[in-house]
């Protein structure tokens, strides 16, 4: 295993954009394909921001950001301090429905499912005031489209 | 945000002239969208070529710009850049609205 980046932010806008831009960068300059980076960048962005909203309601605190490169492909792991996710469970985060009237469409929701569809596996774990989500991606193809 | 609107004949082309449409601006391109779309053509295409990323929550505002325009309008989207595709389609929100290759593509001819 060998680290591509490791990095602390301050969970907020601006700073998850910035990451996000240096992630892609890194992933670009280390020979990651295109469609590698855009996977990447979508998931951890999706994460990202459950993180800001969510685990810190938009009050801001830190998230630490440690990207490896294993055999099976890239896994990286979130860490923040935040709220932990409801029932200490990852969401279902079930496909948006395929037919349906234009009003009742969702205009969110989709954040989990982006990150599922999109990760070969996921872990969650909190101990000590900490949350830990470990996202493992697949080697370097695109999402897996079976799911 | 600021949005770049031309008309021609009975379509409206909106151009979003930034990278992301993410959930730091969110809100701020749904209330664009309503302004720009307001008692405007009822077809409007949603020039999307400049816009690298979109994320769940741009997607989101999208969804809302298109709901908010009301029964009986129409929006479109053109130039979907290829990460911007790939979150359309895992969505299948590539089925709810008509995507053009480009903006160009739903204008009419011009008589040769």
């Amino acid at each position: 295993m060998s680290w591509v980046m490791q990095r602390r932010i301050v969970a907020h806008e601006g700073a998850v954009r910035d990451l996000l831009a240096a992630l892609r960068a890194r992933l670009r300059a280390l020979g990651e394909t295109e469609e590698t980076c855009g996977t990447v960048e979508i998931v951890i962005a999706e994460a990202l921001n459950n993180i800001v909203e969510h685990a810190y309601g938009g009050t801001g605190g830190e998230i630490a950001l440690d990207m490896a490169r294993e055999t099976g492909g890239l896994c990286c792991i979130l860490r923040d301090r935040g709220h932990p996710l409801p029932g200490l469970r990852l969401p279902e985060g079930t496909a948006p429905p395929a037919v349906t009237p234009r009003e009742s469409l969702p205009e969110g929701g989709f954040g989990w499912f982006l990150i599922r569809a999109l990760t070969e596996r996921l872990d969650y774990a909190r101990a000590d005031g900490e949350n830990r989500l470990t996202l493992h991606f697949g080697p370097g193809t695109g999402p897996d489209l079976r799911r | 945000m600021k949005l770049e609107l031309s008309d021609h004949d009975t379509l409206r082309i909106v151009t979003v002239p930034e990278a992301r449409i993410d959930a730091a601006v969110a809100l701020r391109f749904k209330e664009a969208m309503r302004m720009a779309t307001e008692g405007g053509p009822d077809h409007v295409v949603l020039d999307l070529g400049q816009v690298r990323f979109v994320d769940s929550s741009g997607l989101g505002a999208i969804v809302a710009a298109m709901k908010q325009m009301g029964a009986g309008r129409r929006l479109d989207l053109a130039g979907l850049t290829p990460d911007v595709a790939k979150v359309f389609r895992l969505t299948r929100m590539d089925t709810v609205f008509v995507i053009h290759a480009d903006a160009a593509a739903p204008l009419p001819r011009a008589a040769g």
